[in-house]
């Protein structure tokens, strides 16, 4: 069996797997992914819900809790456990998480997630030019 | 079986839309088990929301300024200089404000100055045209914004006959006093329409919206439905107007002249 | 049939290399815009809505303009446009991939604009548009390209297509109209708020956007061996001038209301654009000269000498063109604008990267319009249809 076309269908090959091997090789000899440090809250050790809740769906329940406040009129939650907050980012979530940098964004830029919150809501170390 | 590869392939797509369905269903479940949502206790309610100005008390532009300032600094509005300004309340002649031409107006009309803001009214065009309710009437007549689902389209601004209404054409960060902001309360991003929102979030903590409060008196703000209420009061015993009534919107904002 | 598109003359790359060109430069603009926020353009607090909007405005028109061959065609069989329905149908294309365009350019936060399928707001006339538009897209995707597919493998054209170019017909004439509804439920804007407002906008599409689709038909026989069939030029040139007949009669309904019950918010609107309103008189060259050009266009299209010279005709349908634009693309959207809710006149002008923008819509309405018409043009071709006779009859001119 002829390879018809051989040099460029190995050429191509290789060109490939070259681009698709690159990002290992880049961190061939680098330490493992470690989670990230995230300083967490002083004075408050428990959230709004628990630490494996939020991890999941904390954007999910910020999509409740906006829709709620916004739309139904509705600001209080009351957890699981009949505590109650009221629903707010910048007045809730903030006054414990003071620092986003060192909170929020600590996950997520290792996730190379950029939520688009912080275009409109002001993070509670303040907005720089 | 005639046609195997074809009919396993149309298995193979029917199974993978079945699939994706199936996990968007469970995606979409509500989130905190046990939790609900409800109102807070302070906060005032009413049936519908209005207000009353008493124009010969806050009729200037210095006087005006106040309560600008103060809502203003509250929502963190930015100031900007051009005509592509963002403005929730704001001072006009008599000409600009109301329908009633006049060409031998008083001396002291002629000089006067009104607040202006968003009406709220009973019928806005505004939430009639918004194709993705981003703006929408609560039941005690606030017309409110979600700035979270607008798409900046500006029908609403068009729709508006009250000119109420502005849109963030740049960065409103860009004009703003970033060392001054209220914490407490979120800016606007560009592309968004923004308005006067009858301080929705001062009213669920049981406070008057921030222009009634730096006001002294001259602005009153409650509820038309409550026939003992200070704005039905006023209403009684003072002659006022509105901003185009012919339109048919029931502005909620009414001037004493 | 998409591989007829891949070759061509020196001529037609060199125009579809320019096109991307066009498109890629300009689209810088729009990055910039979409970093900057649509403070580069022109709009004001109020006046919101500009170029852009006018130009959806306009090819909406542009759009709608295909019904007036399908709708002779498919009612009454009149086979003389037999061999111009399919330009109608791609030319309805480009049109509304230009108007999608220029809503998505308009728009502040166009990552969103999913926002109006995924919350659906009946009331809102905008969601309408947003639905018919999309609609008239596919339907006219599917029958032209159905139909042509069709005719290029000497084969009857399914009943469906029949069927769907009957809705493409009702759906015509409501692509305008709920356009129309756009402006003309606004209680705060008196220009618009006119109940003929809709019959303003469908008399001038239908003779704007035929006279755009006839230059272009002209322009295609004048570059490939397509040739149209004379008759069906004539009617069609007919069908322009009737409707620039009632287009310009409607305006003249409009200035008579307006100026003899002598109410202010009915005139302000029409004497800013024409006479000029507190000192503001930037846009009175214009609006004259769309009527001089509108009524000249009239001038030339009515006589049937005039109307059936073929070397006149394409400048009486090119002042129409313009006149009609000036009078929708420009004086509809400013002079409903102004004057502005608080009695003043609020002047707007598009700045350059506006304009930039546009030619990038523009650009790739025409690369769609390049690439359908060479397909159609290649397919008549190949099957013989419509063909300049070789060897020119001496009747012909």
């Amino acid at each position: 069996m002829k390879l018809y076309n051989g040099g460029k269908i190995i050429t191509g090959l290789v060109i490939f797997l070259g681009v698709f091997l690159a990002p290992f090789a880049y961190n061939a000899g680098k330490a493992a992914y470690s989670q990230p440090k995230l300083k967490m809250p002083e004075n408050e050790k428990e959230c709004v819900e628990s630490k494996e809740f939020m991890r999941t769906k904390h954007m999910q329940l910020l999509n409740e809790w906006r829709d709620a406040a916004l739309r139904d009129g509705k600001r209080v939650y009351v957890n699981s456990k009949g505590k109650e907050f009221e629903m707010s980012l910048q007045k809730t979530c903030m006054k414990c998480h003071t620092n986003k940098a060192e909170f929020c964004d600590k996950c997520h830029n290792d996730a190379a997630v950029s939520p688009y919150c912080w275009d409109c809501h002001i993070q509670p170390e303040g907005v720089k030019k | 079986m005639n046609n195997t590869r074809r009919n396993f392939l149309k298995f193979l797509g029917l199974a993978a839309a079945g699939l994706c369905t199936a996990s968007a269903g469970s995606a979409l479940a509500v989130g905190g088990a046990g939790a609900t949502t409800k109102e807070g206790p302070q906060a005032v309610k009413a049936k519908r929301w209005a207000m009353v100005i008493d124009t010969k008390k806050v009729g200037t532009k210095e006087t005006i300024d106040v309560l600008a300032k103060a809502c203003h600094q509250a929502h963190n509005v930015p100031n900007i200089p051009t005509k592509q300004n963002v403005k929730w309340i704001w001072a006009a002649s008599f000409e600009e404000s109301f329908d009633q031409p006049n060409n031998y107006l008083d001396e002291e009309l002629e000089k006067r100055q009104f607040p202006l803001l968003c009406n709220h009214c009973t019928n806005p065009p505004c939430v009639r045209v918004c194709p993705t309710q981003a703006t929408y009437q609560r039941p005690d007549g606030i017309v409110a914004m979600d700035y979270h689902r607008c798409i900046g389209c500006r029908y609403c601004m068009a729709g508006c006959p009250f000119g109420a209404r502005s849109f963030n054409f740049m960065e409103p960060r860009l004009h703003l006093d970033l060392a001054n902001l209220n914490k407490e309360f979120p800016t606007r991003m560009r592309g968004v329409v923004e308005k006067c929102n009858f301080c929705v979030e001062r009213l669920a903590q049981g406070k008057q919206p921030a222009c009634v409060e730096a006001s002294n008196g001259a602005v009153v703000f409650g509820d038309l439905a409550d026939a003992n209420s200070e704005v039905r009061k006023l209403l009684r015993e003072h002659y006022t107007i509105r901003r185009k009534p012919s339109l048919g919107t029931e502005p909620g904002v009414y001037y004493i002249i | 049939m998409l591989e007829k598109a891949l070759k061509g003359s020196p001529k037609y790359y060199t125009w579809i290399g320019f096109l991307l060109l066009l498109i890629a430069g300009a689209s810088t603009a729009y990055i910039n815009q979409l970093m900057q926020g649509l403070t580069i353009t022109g709009m004001s607090r109020d006046v919101s809505w500009g170029f852009y909007i006018a130009q959806f405005t306009y090819l909406v028109g542009l759009a709608a303009s295909g019904v007036m061959i399908v709708l002779p065609y498919y009612f009454h069989h009149y086979k003389k446009f037999k061999d111009l329905v399919i330009f109608g149908e791609f030319m309805a294309i480009g049109a509304v991939v230009m108007c999608m365009g220029f809503i998505v350019v308009d728009i502040g936060q166009p990552q969103r604009m999913l926002n109006v399928m995924l919350f659906p707001t009946p009331n809102s006339i905008l969601f309408w548009d947003m639905t018919v538009l999309c609609g008239y897209l596919l339907l006219n995707v599917l029958v032209g390209w159905t139909c042509l597919e069709c005719d290029r493998q000497h084969l009857p054209h399914p009943k469906w297509t029949k069927v769907l170019a009957y809705v493409s017909i009702i759906w015509a004439f409501s692509i305008h109209t709920v356009t129309a509804f756009l402006y003309q439920g606004l209680p705060g804007r008196h220009y618009w708020l006119t109940a003929i407002l809709a019959a303003r906008f469908l008399a001038s599409a239908f003779c704007s956007g035929p006279a755009i689709l006839l230059l272009v038909i002209m322009l295609t026989e004048k570059l490939t061996t397509f040739k149209a069939e004379a008759e069906g030029i004539a009617t069609l040139a007919k069908i322009i001038t009737y409707a620039m007949c009632v287009n310009v009669f409607f305006f003249l309904l409009e200035v008579f209301t307006a100026f003899y019950s002598n109410i202010p918010g009915h005139m302000h609107s029409i004497v800013y654009l024409f006479k000029g309103l507190e000192g503001h008189t930037e846009l009175v060259p214009f609006m004259w000269t769309a009527a001089i050009l509108g009524l000249g266009s009239l001038a030339l299209l009515i006589p049937p000498k005039l109307r059936d010279n073929r070397n006149l005709l394409p400048w009486s349908l090119a002042i129409l063109v313009i006149a009609t634009w000036l009078d929708k693309g420009l004086g509809l959207l400013i002079g409903g604008f102004n004057p502005t809710p608080f009695e003043t006149i609020a002047p707007y002008w598009p700045t350059g990267k506006e304009l930039i923008v546009s030619a990038m819509i523009y650009g790739t309405g025409a690369l769609v319009v390049t690439i359908l018409f060479k397909i159609a043009t290649d397919v008549k071709k190949e099957t013989g249809a419509s063909q300049k006779p070789t060897v020119p009859c001496e009747t012909e001119a």
